[in-house]
C-alpha cells in the first residue's frame, strides 16, 4: 500500500460557504505532506473530515487502504489543530495520560510512555505541575508530545511551530523527521512557506476550497520554474548586450538573466566565455514556494466572499 | 464507550478532589448543625439566667406575699422593703442589682404604672420572666378574689394537642402538618437549588473546553455526544456524592450530639426548671416524631429520580449554552435566562404546591416536565395518585432524551465555533439540519 491516505472528491458546504470542494489528493505512506493554503482556503474544513470530526458531503476518504471509519481511525490519527489548547488546571503528567488513554491506550501503556516522551523533552520536572504554570512555548512542547504519544500512523499538525523560539522549533522538527523515518505519516498544515521547503516533500496548494496545486515541492518548483539563472564573474555592464537573454538584475558583479526562446544555458556560458569574462558560478533559480504562493494566490480576492449556496 | 468512562471519571474526580468540594459538602452541613446545636445550648443556658443577675422588686402593691417570696428567690428575683421608686433609682446598682420592678399600688383589676428600671436594657427572656410574674401574681390575686383556689384553676387549663391521623393502606399513620409542609418545601428547594448549581456547572465547563481550546483535541478522540454526556454524568455523579455524604454526616450527627453533649440532653429533660429549652427539645421531639411517620424511602426515591430527572434535562441545555458562548460571560447570561425561566417558574408553582398540593396548578406544574422536577417534591409528602407520579416521569424522561438529542446538535458545532456568538435562528438551523 503506497498511500495511506486518498481523498476522492472531497465536498463540504457550510450555509454560507463552499468550504471545501471537490478536493482529491493522496499521501503516500511515511511522507511529510504540506497542506497550504491562505486563511480561509478550507484547510481546517480538510483537516477535521480527515480526523473524522465533520462528515463530508460527499466523496470518500481511504484510509490506509479502507474507507474511513469514523469511530476506530481516530485512534490511528494524531491531530494538532490550529486551535489547540490544554485543560489549564489538570496536572500535567494526568493530562498526558489522560489524553493517551482517549486515544485506546491502557493506562499503564500511556503512563509509561509519557514518561518516555517527558524524558525525550526534558521535562520530567513537569510532572505534577499545572498548565497554568507553563510558559506558551513550554506548552506547546507538551502539545506536541499529547498528540504523537499513541503512535498514531497519521500525524496531522497544524502550524506547530506557531509561539516556538528556534531552538524548540528545531527540536520539533528533528522529532518530525524521525517519527517520519519510523513510517509515520505527517500533514503539515501552514502558510510559512519557509518550512515547507525544508521539511516536505509533497505539497498540495488550496485556495478557496479548491486544490490549485499539487506534486513534490521540486517537481512544482520546476514547473513553475521561469528560466531564470545566476551568474557570478568580473562583469560589466557591456558584456549583457546579447539577444540571447535579457537581464531581470546586475549588481556587484552578480546577474540574474531570463533565457531567450530557444537558448540553451550552455549558450550562455559559452557566450561569456567568448567574451574573456571570468566566471565564478553559474546556476539556475528555482522559484520559492513563497513566490509560487503568492503568484497562484494572487488575483483572488484576499477574503472569501460569503455566498448563497442552494 | 470505555471513553464516555474515562470522560466522566475526569469530570467526577477533577471536581470531588478539589478543596472547595470539601468545604462546600462537609463544613456547610456542619455550620448549620453547629449554629442548630448553639441556638438549643442558648436556649437551655439563658433559661437558667443564674448569671444575667439580680432584679429587686418594690411591691407597694402588695403582689407577692410571703409565701411566694422563695420561688421569686430561685428566678433571681429579691423582695426589697422600705424603699420607694425615686430611692431606690441611684441606688440599685450599688447594691449589685441589675435593676429594679416598681410596683405602684395598683387596682388588680387594671393594673398600670408598673416599670422595670435598669441601666442597660434586659434581655428578652429576662424581661419575658418579669411579666409572666407579674401576670402570674395578678392572675392569683383576682382568683383570690373571686375565692377560687389557684390550684385548683391550674387543673382545669387545657392545653390540648391535636393529633393527624392519614389514613393508608397500610393503616392509620400519625403526621404532624408542618413537617410535611417544611419536607416538602426543603425538597423542592434543594432540587431547585441543585439543578441550577450543577447546570451552571457542566454550562462552564463546556464553555472552559472550548475557551482552552481542548474542544478540538479532545473530539478527534471521541464524539462530541460522548463528550457531552461524560460531562453531564460526571458532574452529575458528584450532586449525588454530594447527597451521599449529607445523608451520611446527618445520619451521624445526629447520633454523635448526644453522645457529646449528654448534660445538654439531660438539663433539657429538665423542663421545670427551664421552660424555654423544654419547648425547643419538644420541637426536636416533634420532628424526629413526624419525620419517623413520613414515608422517607419513597420521599428519599423519588427525590433521587427527580434530582436526576431534572438535572439531565436541563445540563444538555446549560451545555448548548456553553457550547455556543465565548470568553465573554454576559453572553452567556443572554442565553442562560430563558432556561432559569422555567426552574424558576416551577419554583414559584412549587411554593404554592406545597400549600394547595392538590390544586390544578399543582397538577400542571407537577405533570410539566419543565418544572416538575421542583413542584413534584414540593407534594411529595402528601399522597399523590400513582398515575400522576409515573405520567410526570414518562414525560420528564421523554424530554430528557429528546433535550439532549436536539442540544447535542447545537453542542457539536457551537465547540468548533470560534468568534461571534449565533443567533438564535442561526442555532435552530443547526438543530434541524440533517447531519
Amino acid at each position: 500500500m503506497a498511500n495511506l491516505l486518498e481523498l476522492q472528491n472531497l465536498k463540504k458546504y457550510f450555509a454560507t460557504q463552499k468550504a471545501v470542494d471537490d478536493i482529491s489528493f493522496s499521501i503516500p505512506r511515511g511522507s511529510i505532506f504540506g497542506l497550504l493554503g491562505p486563511n480561509g482556503a478550507g484547510k481546517t474544513t480538510l483537516l477535521r473530515m480527515i480526523t473524522g470530526i465533520f462528515y463530508p458531503d460527499s466523496g470518500q476518504i481511504i484510509f490506509n487502504g479502507k474507507k474511513f471509519d469514523p469511530m476506530l481511525d481516530p485512534q490511528n490519527i494524531g491531530y494538532m489543530p490550529e486551535e489547540r489548547g490544554l485543560y489549564k488546571k489538570m496536572k500535567i503528567g494526568e493530562q498526558a495520560v489522560y489524553l493517551a488513554q482517549l486515544k485506546g491506550l491502557k493506562a499503564s501503556e500511556a503512563t509509561q510512555r509519557a514518561k518516555e516522551w517527558f524524558g525525550k523533552f526534558e521535562m520530567q520536572s513537569w510532572w505534577n505541575k499545572k498548565v497554568e504554570d507553563l510558559s506558551k512555548g513550554m506548552s506547546q512542547k507538551l502539545q506536541f508530545v499529547t498528540t504523537v504519544m499513541h503512535h498514531p500512523s497519521l500525524i496531522i499538525l497544524d502550524e506547530p511551530f506557531s509561539g516556538l523560539d528556534p531552538v524548540n522549533a528545531n527540536l520539533i522538527k528533528e522529532e518530525i523527521f524521525k517519527l517520519a523515518e519510523n513510517g509515520s505519516t505527517i500533514i503539515f498544515s501552514t502558510h510559512r512557506m519557509e518550512q515547507v521547503e525544508e521539511i516536505c516533500r509533497n505539497i498540495v496548494l488550496m485556495n478557496k476550497g479548491q486544490k490549485i496545486l499539487d506534486g513534490t515541492v521540486q517537481q512544482v518548483k520546476n514547473d513553475f520554474k521561469d528560466n531564470i539563472y545566476e551568474l557570478k564573474g568580473q562583469l560589466l555592464a557591456e558584456h549583457t548586450l546579447t539577444s540571447l537573454f535579457e537581464v531581470v538584475s546586475l549588481n556587484n558583479g552578480s546577474l540574474r538573466l531570463r533565457l531567450g526562446q530557444g537558448t540553451k544555458p550552455n549558450d550562455v556560458l559559452q557566450y561569456f566565455i567568448n567574451q574573456q569574462v571570468e566566471i565564478n558560478s553559474f546556476h539556475e533559480v528555482l522559484p520559492s514556494l513563497n513566490d509560487i504562493f503568492i503568484k497562484q494566490v494572487e488575483g483572488t480576492a484576499n477574503a472569501r466572499q460569503f455566498q448563497n449556496i442552494s | 464507550m470505555s471513553k464516555v468512562g474515562l470522560i466522566i471519571g475526569r469530570e467526577y474526580f477533577t471536581r470531588v478532589k478539589k478543596k472547595s468540594f470539601l468545604i462546600t459538602t462537609i463544613l456547610v452541613p456542619l455550620l448549620i448543625m453547629a449554629f442548630y446545636a448553639i441556638i438549643i445550648i442558648v436556649a437551655i443556658k439563658g433559661g437558667n439566667s443564674s448569671d444575667s443577675g439580680k432584679l429587686a422588686i418594690i411591691d407597694e402593691a402588695g403582689l407577692f406575699n410571703d409565701s411566694a417570696l422563695s420561688s421569686i428567690k430561685q428566678k433571681g428575683f429579691e423582695l426589697v422593703k422600705n424603699e420607694t421608686e425615686t430611692s431606690f433609682v441611684g441606688k440599685y446598682k450599688d447594691k449589685g442589682y441589675l435593676g429594679f420592678l416598681y410596683i405602684p399600688k395598683v387596682n388588680i383589676e387594671k393594673p398600670e404604672g408598673i416599670v422595670l428600671h435598669s441601666q442597660s436594657s434586659i434581655s428578652l427572656t429576662r424581661s419575658n420572666e418579669v411579666s409572666d410574674l407579674v401576670n402570674n401574681a395578678v392572675e392569683d390575686k383576682r382568683l383570690a378574689a373571686l375565692g377560687i383556689n389557684p390550684e385548683d384553676f391550674k387543673k382545669l387549663s387545657a392545653n390540648v394537642s391535636i393529633q393527624n391521623t392519614i389514613d393508608t393502606k397500610e393503616g392509620g399513620k400519625k403526621t404532624v402538618a408542618g413537617i410535611s409542609y417544611a419536607v416538602s418545601y426543603l425538597c423542592g428547594i434543594l432540587i431547585y437549588l441543585m439543578m441550577i448549581i450543577y447546570g451552571t456547572q457542566v454550562m462552564r465547563g463546556v464553555t472552559e473546553e472550548k475557551t482552552n481550546r481542548i474542544s478540538e483535541v479532545v473530539i478527534s478522540s471521541v464524539k462530541p455526544f460522548d463528550l457531552m454526556m461524560g460531562k453531564i454524568i460526571g458532574i452529575g455523579a458528584v450532586g449525588l456524592t454530594q447527597f451521599a455524604i449529607w445523608i451520611v454526616l446527618f445520619v451521624l450527627l445526629q447520633g454523635i450530639i448526644p453522645l457529646l453533649m449528654p448534660d445538654i440532653l439531660n438539663q433539657a429533660g429538665n423542663a421545670a426548671s427551664a421552660p424555654e429549652a423544654s419547648s425547643s427539645i419538644g420541637v426536636m421531639k416533634e420532628i424526629t416524631n413526624g419525620l419517623s411517620t413520613l414515608p422517607m424511602g419513597k420521599i428519599i426515591g423519588w427525590f433521587m429520580f427527580y434530582f436526576l430527572g431534572g438535572y439531565l434535562t436541563y445540563a444538555s441545555l446549560f451545555a448548548a449554552v456553553g457550547s455556543v458562548v465565548s470568553e465573554d460571560q454576559q453572553e452567556a447570561q443572554q442565553l442562560v435566562f430563558p432556561i432559569l425561566m422555567p426552574i424558576i417558574l416551577g419554583f414559584v408553582i412549587m411554593t404554592n404546591a406545597v400549600q394547595n398540593p392538590d390544586s390544578n396548578l399543582a397538577l400542571f406544574g407537577s405533570l410539566f416536565p419543565l418544572t416538575s422536577p421542583v413542584v413534584m417534591m414540593g407534594r411529595i409528602t402528601y399522597d399523590i395518585p400513582l398515575w400522576q407520579l409515573l405520567v410526570s416521569a414518562v414525560l420528564l424522561i421523554g424530554t430528557f432524551i429528546l433535550l439532549t438529542w436536539l442540544t447535542a446538535k447545537i453542542y457539536r458545532i457551537g465547540i468548533l465555533m470560534y468568534g461571534k456568538k449565533p443567533s438564535w435562528k442561526e442555532m435552530m438551523k443547526w438543530v434541524f439540519r440533517k447531519s
